[in-house]
């Protein structure tokens, strides 16, 4: 039996101590929006937060993770699709088929987290998430123009 | 390729689905009644015709028989339609006509096979049509209801006017007794001219980008149905292999474990409570398999296959005129290359998904498809039912690039559903199963041979492609006489879809089929893009040894093809050749057309003495005669270079012991965003044709990076992935 406290909410899950984070999220507690792609945290499509920190959840043990840490998944990021950057990624359509768009969202909020104003740089850098439709410039856009409406928000 | 189904006199339903040059022919007892029946699921109003239905509400629903993947095609076919309806855009809603709906009521929604660009290109007459006869009949309705002749009636925005009578109405109220309206003739019904379009070749946001920002979109693997159990996979790896026998007895120890069972003749699948139980028990059951023959092969045997080709004496020949082997016999000043491209994996970021019901009288399956009639035959055949007794249900892709419009995960999860009948089960393949278990990219070399006359003029051109062809390997019953038409993409002879744009007075372009036993597929792209990096670079060289500008030698070449020359001239221009580059920074040109669409790159490099190639900008131009939607446009030429360049960079999949070597993303890698380079996408439709615009892109990627590397280093790369090269300078 772990505990786990997942977007404000402490959920019990009988599983496997060495069953991924991912698969936690995804079968025990049913929040799809956190998407499997390669198991061996290379495409970030999986990426959580622990503690405001992108994390690969494919490849994190459920065991590794305590009740005093935070998880925040896509559907915790706002109550209503209204953070800075979700609200940039509809107004400049940035999805294309949208299955990497989640742990894009997450990498890129854990940036503007800890990097309010970014630099194109330092975003190439930072989001090594893998998008095969090809969304890349459009990312970088919707996550300048979130830091834009944050600053401009004070 | 594809047919219009007809019900014969006997009552079955004879119907072709087609994915590029993918048929399938199946029957489908088809009782007389049914055909009155099958409104599309989800719709609560009669519709107005089988494109539209409008609510109550005002709430307009367009109904879409292409599939979704990511490339807009769902949000520009609605614009099509919404354009002849006259609707509230604001009001449009799309919902997916299931592919038994479609035989049922006799392909009404045409052909629902999505590839080959050919979404909206291919539907945009017979949508626009739908549109069109849904607005008479609306209005037909209210003008009836009125007592005024229809031709008096105005509409804007869905609300119906009569002037004279200062009356108006409502689509919405009058689509009930417009369904009733005996439909017009769609032959009959002038269609606008697309510079009166208001809703068509307008950059308006997608239909469907809210639920992809908050996790709410649901792809095949996420799909949950009551008492559904979960299914992981391992078919045998070396392809044409068989399961020779597997021991479950750890397996089923596993918690959650409910089977294991064997798919066919090659797979083995555990059932479990969840997937990643199913998983973890699938890697301890004991699997002894019979590689057969194939077990042998590596790629170097492969490669010396294909070696042999380039000068074996037969060829299939594809483009043809004056004599150019005689001609280069006589020519005394010569230009030869060899070229090759790998074996490549789509690598959706989804990976394969099916979730299958069997009971002995119905078979349903959900899944993520880019042709839902095929997905229905493979569920027909899988499940051993008359397709009328099975039913496929659409899911948004996560991905395709053309690996979906191949049902080998259907089949395999009907095959272990039909072992647990009336339990819902979730077929996922692992990234590792995904990799090894593609429809892979036709591996293929090509010998360039060109002859130049005293002034540098191309005089004689052979081009010698040796390799796989996918026709052959998918559906040999549509060669022709032996010959695969699809090997030729971008280099054809005449035609409005692959046509060779340059001038040559003696040319001959043949092909030496050799096929190895990897399954071969459509590859977003598809041959274009190799045939593209031959041809492109390949001018590229022949340009470089007359002493010649790349730019002016295309010119002089493509002097007969206005429209290649035009996308060619407006990335010139755009993208600076000609003038002084950053420091450092050399630029490289490549054009074709594929798709029916014309297409050409400026690309920006430079290359670190150490041999570090960054892409710093590319300048691309696309004319695919209209533009339904060109910020989708701009964002499919994006994503072009992304699938286009990971592909040139880093892809390949190479043979051992008759399997494929690379089973995730860091063997098989990706382009990332810190290799992104800067696009600048020109739109420029000339009217009068319709192309596509998902592929044709992909293909100009390589080669206008190859010939940049070439001005940066003076290195040429003919073997791809340019990983392998040295670019040390």
């Amino acid at each position: 039996m772990a505990k786990l406290n997942v977007n404000g909410r402490v959920h019990d899950v009988q599983v496997d101590p060495e069953t991924p984070l991912l698969w936690v999220i995804r079968e025990q507690l049913g929040m799809t929006g956190t998407k499997y792609g390669c198991g061996i945290a290379q495409c970030g499509a999986c990426t959580v937060h622990i503690d405001g920190a992108p994390v690969r959840a494919c490849s994190m043990p459920v065991s590794a993770v305590t009740e005093a840490q935070k998880i925040t998944t896509i559907e915790g990021l706002s109550p209503d699709s209204s953070h800075p950057l979700q609200q940039a990624w509809v107004a400049l359509d940035v999805p294309q088929c949208g299955y990497c768009q989640s742990g894009m969202l997450m990498a890129a909020s854990a940036l503007l987290a800890s990097n309010p104003k970014p630099s194109d740089a330092e975003i190439r850098e930072t989001i090594t998430n893998i998008c095969r439709c090809g969304t890349y410039n459009r990312v970088i856009a919707g996550i300048k123009q979130a830091a834009d409406a944050n600053a401009r928000r004070g | 390729m594809t047919h219009l189904a007809q019900p014969s006199r006997r009552g079955f339903l004879k119907a072709s689905a087609a994915l590029g040059a993918f048929t399938l022919a199946f029957h489908v007892p088809f009782p007389e009644e049914a055909a009155a029946q099958g409104a599309a699921q989800g719709a609560t109003a009669p519709e107005v015709n089988a494109w539209v239905v409008i609510k109550p509400d005002e709430t307009v629903v367009v109904r879409i028989a292409r599939s979704e993947m990511g490339q807009g095609t769902l949000t520009g076919l609605a614009q099509l339609v919404a354009e002849e309806l006259d609707c509230d855009w604001a009001r449009v809603t799309t919902e997916y006509p299931t592919p038994t709906q479609n035989l049922v009521r006799n392909r009404v929604w045409g052909d629902m096979s999505t590839g080959g660009s050919r979404g909206i290109r291919e539907s945009n007459d017979y949508v626009r049509r739908g549109g069109a006869a849904a607005k008479l009949m609306l209005v037909q309705a209210a003008a009836a209801g009125w007592g005024v002749p229809a031709a008096e009636c105005t509409v804007d925005k869905g609300v119906i006017t009569h002037a004279r009578s200062s009356r108006s109405t409502s689509y919405g109220k009058v689509a009930e007794a417009a369904a009733r309206v005996t439909p017009p003739v769609p032959a009959s019904i002038t269609l606008k001219d697309p510079k009166d379009w208001k809703i068509a070749g307008r950059p308006l946001p997608r239909l469907d980008t809210r639920d992809k920002v908050n996790g709410a979109q649901v792809y095949g693997a996420d799909l949950k149905l009551p008492g559904m159990l979960n299914a992981a996979i391992r078919d045998c790896p070396v392809f044409g292999g068989k399961v020779a026998s597997f021991n479950a007895t750890a397996a089923l120890a596993k918690p959650g474990v409910k089977k294991v069972v064997q798919v066919g003749d090659s797979a083995v699948a555990v059932v479990a409570e969840t997937w990643w139980q199913a998983k973890t028990a699938l890697e301890a059951v004991e699997i002894t398999w019979d590689n057969g023959p194939n077990g042998r092969i590596q790629q170097a045997d492969i490669n010396a296959t294909l070696a042999e080709g380039l000068t074996a004496r037969e060829a299939f020949v594809g483009n043809k005129n004056g004599e150019a082997l005689e001609a280069l016999g006589k020519s005394t000043r010569k230009v030869e290359a060899t070229y090759s491209f790998p074996f490549q994996n789509h690598a959706t970021m989804e990976p394969m998904n099916a979730t299958a019901i069997w009971t002995a009288e119905k078979c349903e399956v959900w899944c993520p498809t880019q042709n839902g009639e095929a997905a229905l035959a493979a569920a027909a055949q899988a499940s051993g039912l008359p397709a009328r007794q099975c039913e496929i249900h659409k899911i948004h892709l996560g991905g395709g690039f053309g690996r979906r419009g191949w049902h080998d995960f259907v089949h395999q999860a009907v095959g272990i559903a039909k072992q647990m009948p009336g339990t819902p089960i979730k077929l996922l393949w692992s990234r590792e199963e995904d990799m090894l278990h593609g429809r892979f990219h036709p591996i293929t070399q090509c010998r360039l041979t060109a002859g130049l006359d005293a002034q540098g003029n191309l005089e004689a051109l052979h081009i010698r492609i040796s390799g796989q062809s996918i026709v052959a390997g998918i559906a040999p019953q549509m060669l022709q006489n032996g010959l695969d038409s699809r090997v030729f993409q971008g280099l054809a002879q005449g035609g409005n879809e692959f046509t060779f744009g340059y001038a040559v007075p003696h040319l001959l372009i043949d092909h030496a089929m050799r096929n190895p036993h990897v399954p071969p597929g459509f590859w977003r792209g598809v041959n274009l893009n190799q045939n593209a990096v031959y041809i492109e670079c390949f001018i590229d060289e022949v340009a470089r040894a007359a002493g010649k500008d790349p730019l002016e030698f295309r010119r002089a070449l493509l002097r007969g093809a206005p429209k290649h020359l035009a996308v060619l001239n407006a990335v010139a221009e755009k993208g600076g050749w000609g003038t002084p580059a950053p420091a450092g920074h050399h630029r490289g040109l490549a054009a074709i057309m594929g798709y029916g669409s014309y297409v050409a790159a400026c690309a920006e490099v430079s290359v670190t003495s150490a041999g570090e190639v960054k892409v710093h900008k590319i300048t691309a131009a696309t004319d695919p005669g209209h533009a339904v939607n060109p910020q989708q446009i701009a964002a499919q030429v994006e994503g072009s270079f992304v699938y286009g360049l990971g592909a040139a960079f880093y892809q390949e999949c190479t043979v051992k012991d008759g399997r494929m070597e690379q089973e995730n993303f860091d063997t098989y890698p990706a382009l990332r965003m810190d290799e992104m380079p800067a696009v600048e996408s020109i739109v420029m439709p000339s009217g009068g044709f319709w192309g596509g615009v998902g592929e044709p892109t992909i293909a100009v990627a390589a080669p206008a990076v190859l010939n940049a590397i070439f001005a940066a280093t003076g290195k040429r790369v003919r073997q791809l992935p340019l990983k392998h090269a040295d670019l040390k300078h």
